[in-house]
């Protein structure tokens, strides 16, 4: 027989009833509302739109890559485009800050804003567009300078030559891209001597030095092995405080760590666009759960 | 790995998650363990007021059951987590459900003890139970202790406990059975006793499948269904 019981058996009922136990509060009992609240269910609809695509169109001479996207992007939060291979997540990163222009044959119809200004027209200067919209490519591609000057650069072709003012931004972006720390003591040797995941962190610094509005980052990781692969990803989680990014990967797994939302796309169409904890635990289009759970693709 | 700490991850956002869970969890833990102090000192004091109290606050258990399997689904989505990881976000899920019930099994005795004090009834049927109630509060609480402190030794000194609470129930019912067969006119009381003990004994089990995910998440060892000295003998051996 169990102590407590024998201890208090011989006594009369009512005393018995008395002693359930009256001294203590749970030890445990946290105040659940001073507890930080759980992440706010992300919803579309409460986001700040940054960039607007109203039906996009796009065309490589006769084939058509997107078809009729539409799409709000919102700011400050890290948007990620998956798909299987050829299916335009690319193309249509590229729309946003002009680089397929660089493609001959292109021809896109439809209207792609920022912050409500149109970017598609021949009166954009795209210069202009391309500071506010920077851009990381899957291969790491500093230029062959020096670390210091491949931060600076962007300030430079601006016109900016105040030795204190480089120094400040190179200092700050190179921070900011978790670099810092690896290369403060050689920041005048050669780029090209960097390693791919640093290398990558750099062209990240680089891009945020000119302050950009929005990132655009093209399979950032793709190159990269997979400890660098987690610092790029912390990286852009930290970076989303001050930065919009848009990130394509072929990687569900990392579009799922990254991203506050996710779209997937299918043969240039837009299929599902939704916040990423609902996109990959319940998305409402077969195609999208096919292609999340490896059954197609 | 040191009791109550989780090495890093180079994605400090995927600890936060992760410690995020933990934490709400104990939360989740307090708040059920204050449900049950409640309904069994509305018991113990006809105290309907309190009762009532425990049926209203029922609803907080539940939703946080909601919110925090809610959160381990996020995880498990977002981040594939594997090996220790893994391990917590399945402990996680179980504990919680386990909670639940104990919380569940509070509101049953908060609502007999609102009965109780409206039938003014005899308490002679509850012998045995008050002491009972103290008994598996407290293993709720130790196993609790144990999941806050990832503690396989305290964790498996609260299941070790869990025999005794099925063997208080034996005895009162045994005790109920003699005043039923007196006098059939004390079998509707009885049967109100019985319930309240029969959620007890309830209770000592869920602290004891507490105390089992616990060891699972911190040994990788699944120590369900066996006797006490193979989990003993589990625990020596190294992993």
């Amino acid at each position: 027989m169990p102590a407590p019981l024998t201890e208090n058996s011989g006594r009369p009922a009512v005393s018995v009833l008395a002693a359930a136990d009256r001294e203590d509060v749970p030890s445990h009992a946290i105040n659940l509302s001073a507890l930080p609240q759980a992440q706010k269910r992300l919803s579309l609809d409460r986001e700040k739109p940054c960039i607007e695509v109203h039906g996009l169109n796009l065309y490589y001479a006769e084939k058509q890559a997107l078809k009729n996207v539409d799409m709000l992007l919102p700011e400050k939060r890290v948007t990620a485009f998956i798909g299987p291979s050829g299916c335009g997540k690319s193309t249509l990163l590229r729309c946003f800050n002009r680089m397929n222009d660089l493609i001959d044959d292109v021809r896109t119809e439809g209207e792609i804003s920022l912050h409500g200004q149109s970017i598609v027209g021949k009166e954009v200067n795209v210069s202009e567009l391309r500071r506010r919209v920077g851009i990381v490519f899957q291969k790491p591609n500093p230029f062959p300078k020096s670390i210091y000057e491949n931060v600076a650069y962007g300030l430079r072709i601006q016109g900016v030559n105040d030795r204190r003012t480089l120094d400040a931004v190179v200092e700050k972006s190179l921070r900011n891209a978790a670099l810092w720390e690896e290369v403060k003591d050689r920041l005048d040797d050669n780029a090209l001597g960097l390693s791919g995941g640093q290398a990558q962190r750099l062209v990240i610094a680089r891009a945020i030095a000119i302050e950009p509005e929005v990132v655009l980052l093209d399979e950032p990781c793709s190159a990269l092995d997979p400890i660098s692969t987690l610092k790029i990803e912390e990286l852009i989680y930290e970076l989303k405080d001050s930065y919009t990014i848009i990130i394509v990967t072929h990687n569900m797994q990392q579009a799922a760590r990254v991203s506050d939302y996710t779209a997937y796309m299918y043969l240039g169409e837009l299929i599902e666009f939704k916040d990423t904890n609902t996109l990959f635990t319940n998305p409402s289009q077969k195609m999208t759960e096919d292609y999340i759970t490896g059954r197609y693709g | 790995m040191a009791i109550g700490t989780i090495p890093q991850h180079i994605s400090r956002q995927y600890d936060n998650d992760l410690e995020h869970i933990r934490t709400r969890v104990l939360g989740m833990g307090g708040l059920v363990e204050q449900q049950l102090i409640d309904a069994l000192r509305a018991l113990a004091d006809s105290n309907t007021e309190l009762g009532e109290k425990v049926l209203q606050n029922e609803y907080k258990v539940n939703s946080l059951e909601v919110a925090i399997d809610e959160d381990c689904t996020n995880i498990l989505a977002r981040r594939q987590p594997a090996a220790g990881d893994l391990r917590l976000v399945m402990a996680v899920a179980k504990t919680i459900t386990d909670l639940e019930r104990v919380g569940d099994e509070s509101e049953k005795i908060a609502k007999m003890a609102i009965d109780l004090a409206e039938k003014q009834g005899p308490r002679e049927y509850y012998i045995g139970i008050g002491a009972m109630g103290t008994f598996v509060r407290r293993m709720v609480h130790d196993a609790l202790d144990a999941f806050a402190r990832m503690d396989t030794q305290a964790a498996l000194a609260v299941a070790r406990k869990e025999p005794d609470s099925d063997e208080q129930y034996d005895a009162i019912l045994r005790q109920l059975i003699t005043y039923m067969m007196e006098d059939p006119r004390n079998i509707g009381g009885a049967m109100d006793a019985i319930w309240v003990a029969r959620a007890m004994e309830r209770i000592g089990d869920h602290a004891r499948n507490i105390c089992e995910s616990v060891i699972y998440f911190v040994e990788g060892k699944d120590v369900r269904h066996i006797s006490f000295e193979e989990i003993e003998e589990q625990l020596r051996t190294s992993r």
